[in-house]
């Protein structure tokens, strides 16, 4: 075991399925011959040649309906999308088609694909390189949606998206590229299915749900509650943002009966609205305090000056007494 | 003066870089814009100009160390006057942690706290309000007090408590489920006496209401207390005894002392230590007075735990408890009063902090008073009011002096101990108090 | 309009009378199978009926080059022809059209047009034209990167050239040469859109800024189209790259049974196409080449309207999917 960051344990992933299964291939652009502009593919066109790590044309709608095309003639392609902020064009192929191929055929064809695209807030990204689009896609039935924070966590579930036979939309925290590192088991040894949470830390005060840099953020302000004022908060992540893990999500609520969801996201319409409903109606006769939601204001998207960018994102302080407050109430 | 350089942010969304090669070495001139050193980032690899002419003053970072941006790398001295710090870097600085915001109102849901009085959780509390109009506006406080949560709602039903029984220490003094759970453990713990039902409710019968009679409703603890008042009364038959103590003495220790020791000890100097000290004092001469009846037995407290009444501004009474108060000196005595009174006011009070009390002391003193019969609090055997300190022309000797006087009552419950004992007991408090002098030390 | 002097065309282009055969079978039966849903729209049995009637020949001469179950096609939902062909029946176009359960293509799940079948390599087909396209050039690149000689055709209207995907499609299968046809069945109108306000300039001559060739063919003439296909299909699997079909042809329909073309053409025109109908010009190919007479004709008409009728019958009576079967098949299982 050794000690990795995302970015390396993404890479790590990759490297490992597609030394173990010549039909996956990674594709989208600046992948091959500059390992990708974060350098998450760097080394895997030296390994597995250009056509299993292809630079395609800059064309996004290209990149998912031909990784489509490519899943339906036998190859496992994971395509990257730049930034997720670019994911727009792709949006018919994966929603539209990727996700509906399976049910429209009556079961005659999957499509086994991964789009891969970092996301979220990052100093001097603005508003086309921090953007939050996961709220687009937890409503697509047939498809699935992955943001996996930690490094460990996160190389096991790019393996089993890879291996679902059903596309996979896989997001990663940008920022949390480098910032988070920690052992990273070699092949196989973790194993992480989609569709299942995971509790960071327990607790019986509250219960905070999050992922992210917000999940990071936020385990770090639990652990200072815990510290200055004996609050004990329980943090679960999704993992899987769609299908969500229902069963954990609600086993928390309940035994704290305080929930408070935190996310980067714009707050009208995201995830963590889904996570708060469900909250609201299944663990109802267990709450003993308003089910809770942080996240952006709604405006499109994280400024490029710092002191505007800094005030889009739920930061330490506000997340903090958000916690205090619910814990309180 | 030395001027730190920093590693900028060579290219959008790039968060660190790694100095490849240094360019210069310590001790070297450099001109303004020279290149100080080869630095690899995610997007970029360029070399580094210099914000500023000098001198290399030391290298922070060695060659080949990736750091974060805006972490300092070298130090760079500078002729004359330090002209202020480095201000070329071209991009904005990045925390090394993320970053710490202002709360904007706008982006997250309505908070529940009523309590820190923002005006716009109010504006929100009282929009929701505006319902149809018919019948009696609620609130969201209202609501709150009334119906609390799902699970209080549902720990209410299962246990058969009334929520409104039971005193709330959360936001704007809810019922929380800590609070219920606890009310619900010491009825448990105490069944003769938590059985009485609620004589605090809706009437049968109702006042007549006249035009300009005001209406006021009765928040959780109002309601709380006239229950525990009701049966307190109800079920213990209560007596009652007087002594007056001679406290100049205590009068002078303070006059001389509370200035010292307020600057010394962070904390106010009242009169309420030493009763408190003295009371504990009288408890562990006569046990009988920190107990609780038992339907057919009494149970005698080992633990000396003082209930100190708390008057509250809007005519609310809370009893904050000092636990194993006997094991504090009057200094500790002092600051635990001055602890539990500001978290009263404050509202900071938890469920602990309101429970196990073995005997309570009643200051009316404070607000003026020189007598008062004080009701039991109940299940306790007795409580203790101290009355104001009052200048007045006495005996001594068979001469008039004039001395400060203070009541002592006690209110006790007959079934428990008798006349006797309560005056043994004020007398014993008494002279504990009597025995302050001027130059007495302060415990 | 090549019909004189050209005894030994479809013998020059390899094909013999029982290849004529066919292929005017599989015309005839698309035609036919066509006109019935028709029928039973108008008769209120049948929701939706899309149409293939007018581009026979431009289909049928493309998929005849083709090897079913191993190639693999992305058809549009016109492409009665080309299913025909690879060897739907007209028991599944009767299914599919009424929305029963042993609908091949969707079980009953999607609108009449939308092919697909795993068995045949036919890629389920969706709604928002030109997504075909990159699908279908990532098939070609799988091809490719196997080594595998199959070909993947990619089928629309002239409409679909006007999407983003389809330039995106064109563009990457001339970057990697890939083994694909795109059969552009220009039929004039897309639903009321007249070309004159749908295509700049020339489709076909789209292919040279690609890198690869074009070619505008008269696609009523079955055997032109067959041999413009065939060229490409060779191509393709000789791994020269793509080729891009303009096969010119006419909606002798309205666009769906929801339109009214009334509203936008003259019945003149359409009258005068039907005098270039694509099967009564191979008719009279096929009688001119003496392979073809009245006698069967009509012989070969009755036993494809028995056909026809038995399975149009069959499909009236077949059971809808059980409601609950919505909600199964969302995602596909392990393994």
């Amino acid at each position: 075991m050794a000690e990795k960051n995302l970015l390396q344990a993404i890479h790590e992933g990759l490297a490992e399925e597609m030394r173990a299964d010549e039909r996956v291939m990674v594709m989208g652009e600046d992948v091959g011959r500059a390992g990708g502009v974060f350098r998450v593919t760097q080394g895997l066109q030296e390994e597995f040649g250009p056509a299993r790590v292809l630079d395609t044309p800059l064309a996004e709608s290209l990149i998912a309906g031909a990784a489509i095309g490519l899943s339906v003639n036998g190859m496992r392609p994971v395509a990257e999308i730049q930034f997720a902020d670019f994911i727009p064009p792709a949006f018919d192929q994966i929603v539209n088609e990727a996700a509906r191929f399976y049910y429209r055929s009556n079961g005659a064809w999957n499509v086994p694909i991964t789009v891969r695209a970092p996301y979220g807030v990052v100093p001097g990204g603005a508003l086309y390189h921090s953007q939050s689009v996961e709220a687009w896609f937890c409503n697509t039935p047939g498809l699935k949606v992955v943001a996996p924070t930690f490094p460990a966590d996160a190389k096991a579930l790019l393996k089993s998206a890879i291996r679902d036979p059903n596309p996979v939309l896989f997001l990663e925290h940008k920022r949390t590229y480098r910032l988070i590192k920690e052992e990273v088991p070699e092949n196989g040894e973790h194993e992480v299915p989609l569709g299942k949470a995971r509790i960071h830390r327990e607790g019986t005060d509250l219960t905070v749900v999050s992922y992210g840099l917000m999940l990071y953020t936020t385990l770090q302000v639990a652990q200072k509650l815990s510290e200055e004022h004996g609050i004990e908060a329980e943090v679960v992540e999704p993992r899987t943002l769609y299908p969500l893990d229902k069963e954990t999500i609600l086993d928390s609520a309940r035994k704290t009966g305080k929930f408070l969801v935190v996310s980067e996201a714009n707050l009208t319409g995201s995830v963590s609205g889904e996570i708060a409903a469900l909250v609201a109606r299944e663990a109802f006769e267990w709450l003993d305090g308003p089910v809770m939601r942080l996240g952006a204001p709604d405006v499109p998207a994280a400024a490029f000056a710092k002191p505007m960018m800094d005030f889009f994102v739920p930061g330490r302080e506000k997340i903090e007494s958000a916690m205090l407050e619910l814990a309180r109430y | 003066m030395a001027t730190p350089v920093t590693m900028p942010q060579l290219g959008e969304s790039v968060t660190e870089g790694t100095i490849a090669r240094w360019l210069k070495a310590e001790g070297d001139e450099v001109e303004k814009d020279e290149p100080l050193a080869e630095v690899d980032t995610d997007k970029v690899n360029a070399e580094l100009p210099s914000p500023v002419a000098g001198r290399i003053e030391k290298l922070l970072v060695s060659e080949g160390t990736t750091v974060d941006v805006g972490s300092e790398i070298l130090l760079v001295a500078t002729d004359g006057d330090e002209s202020g710090p480095v201000e070329a870097q071209p991009r904005e600085d990045v925390a090394s942690g993320p970053p710490t915001e202002e709360f904007p109102a706008a982006d997250t849901e309505a908070q529940p706290a009523v309590t820190n009085g923002g005006e716009k959780q109010r504006a929100v509390a009282e929009a929701r309000s505006d319902g149809d109009g018919q019948g009696t506006v609620e609130t969201a406080e209202t609501l709150r007090l009334q119906r609390s949560s799902p699970v209080v709602r549902r720990l209410a039903a299962e246990h058969g408590v009334d929520i409104s029984e039971v005193s709330g220490t959360g936001t704007g003094g809810r019922v929380t489920k800590k609070d219920i759970e606890s009310h619900i453990e010491e009825r448990e713990a105490a069944p003769a006496a938590a059985k009485a039902p609620a004589p605090s409710g809706t009437p049968s019968e109702r006042v007549t209401v006249y035009e300009g009679d005001q209406i006021v409703e009765l928040t959780s603890i109002r309601r709380a207390i006239a229950n525990r008042m009701a049966l307190s009364k109800r079920e213990a038959p209560h007596a009652w005894s007087m002594v007056e103590a001679d406290v100049s003495g205590l009068v002078a220790l303070r006059e001389r002392t509370k200035d010292e020791f307020a600057e010394r000890e962070g904390v106010k100097l009242t009169y309420l230590p030493f009763i408190v000290g003295a009371v504990i004092d009288g408890l562990k001469e006569h046990p009988v007075l920190n107990s609780v009846w038992d339907g057919d037995r009494i149970v005698l407290r080992k633990q000396i735990n003082i209930g100190v009444a708390v008057d509250l501004e809007e005519g609310a009474l809370i009893v904050p408890v000092i636990r194993d108060a006997d094991e504090l000196n009057t200094l500790g005595l002092a600051r635990k009063i001055d602890e539990v009174v500001s978290k009263a006011r404050n509202r900071g009070l938890s469920p602990d902090d309101v429970s196990g009390g073995t005997f309570t002391v009643n200051n009316p003193g404070a607000l003026g008073s020189v007598v008062s019969t004080p009701i039991i609090n109940y299940p306790q055997a007795a409580i203790l009011s101290a009355e104001a300190i009052v200048k007045r022309p006495v005996v001594v000797d068979d001469a008039i002096a004039i001395r400060s006087m203070m009541n002592l009552e006690v209110s006790f419950d007959h079934r428990v101990l008798d006349g006797g004992v309560a005056l043994r007991f004020l007398t014993a408090v008494k002279k504990r108090l009597e025995a302050y002098g001027p130059e007495s030390d302060i415990g | 309009m090549a019909v004189e002097g050209t005894r030994a065309r479809h013998e020059a282009l390899g094909l013999d009378g029982d290849d004529l055969l066919k292929i005017y079978r599989y015309m005839l039966l698309a035609r036919r199978t066509d006109e019935r849903m028709w029928i039973l729209n108008r008769q209120g049995k049948a929701a939706f009926v899309i149409s293939c009637q007018g581009q026979e020949a431009a289909q049928v001469g493309t998929a005849y080059n083709l090897s079913p179950g191993y190639d693999y096609v992305y058809p549009y939902y016109r492409d009665f022809g080309i299913t025909t062909f690879l060897g739907q029946t007209p028991r599944d176009h009767f299914l599919s059209l009424l929305g029963k359960r042993e609908d091949p293509n969707s079980g009953g799940r999607q609108m009449p047009g939308h092919f697909s079948s795993r068995d045949l390599r036919i890629v389920t087909s969706s709604a928002p034209v030109g997504v075909q396209y990159p699908q279908a050039v990532g098939s070609a690149l799988a091809f490719k990167m196997r080594g595998e000689d199959g070909v993947v055709l990619a089928c629309g209207g002239e409409a679909s050239t006007s999407q983003g995907d389809w330039h995106e499609a064109m563009n990457f299968a001339g970057v990697h040469d890939l083994p694909v046809i795109f059969l552009i069945e220009n039929n004039v109108y897309a639903i009321s859109v007249p070309t004159a306000l749908q295509v700049a300039g020339s489709i076909a001559k789209r292919a040279e800024g690609y890198g690869f060739p074009g070619h505008e063919i008269d696609g009523n003439d079955v055997l032109a189209v067959y041999e413009t296909a065939r060229r490409a299909v060779e191509r393709a699997r000789r791994g020269e790259g793509p080729t891009l079909i303009e096969a010119k042809t006419y909606r002798l329909t309205a666009h769906s049974s929801d339109d009214d073309d009334r509203r936008y053409r003259e019945r003149e025109e359409i009258e005068e196409w039907r005098l270039k109908d694509p099967i009564t010009r191979f008719e009279k190919y096929l009688m001119e080449n003496g392979l073809l007479d009245e006698e069967k004709k009509e012989a070969l008409e009755a036993e494809i309207k028995g056909e026809v009728a038995e399975a149009s019958d069959y499909a009236e009576q077949a059971p809808f999917a059980d409601p609950e079967d919505a909600l199964r098949g969302v995602y596909a299982e392990e393994g």
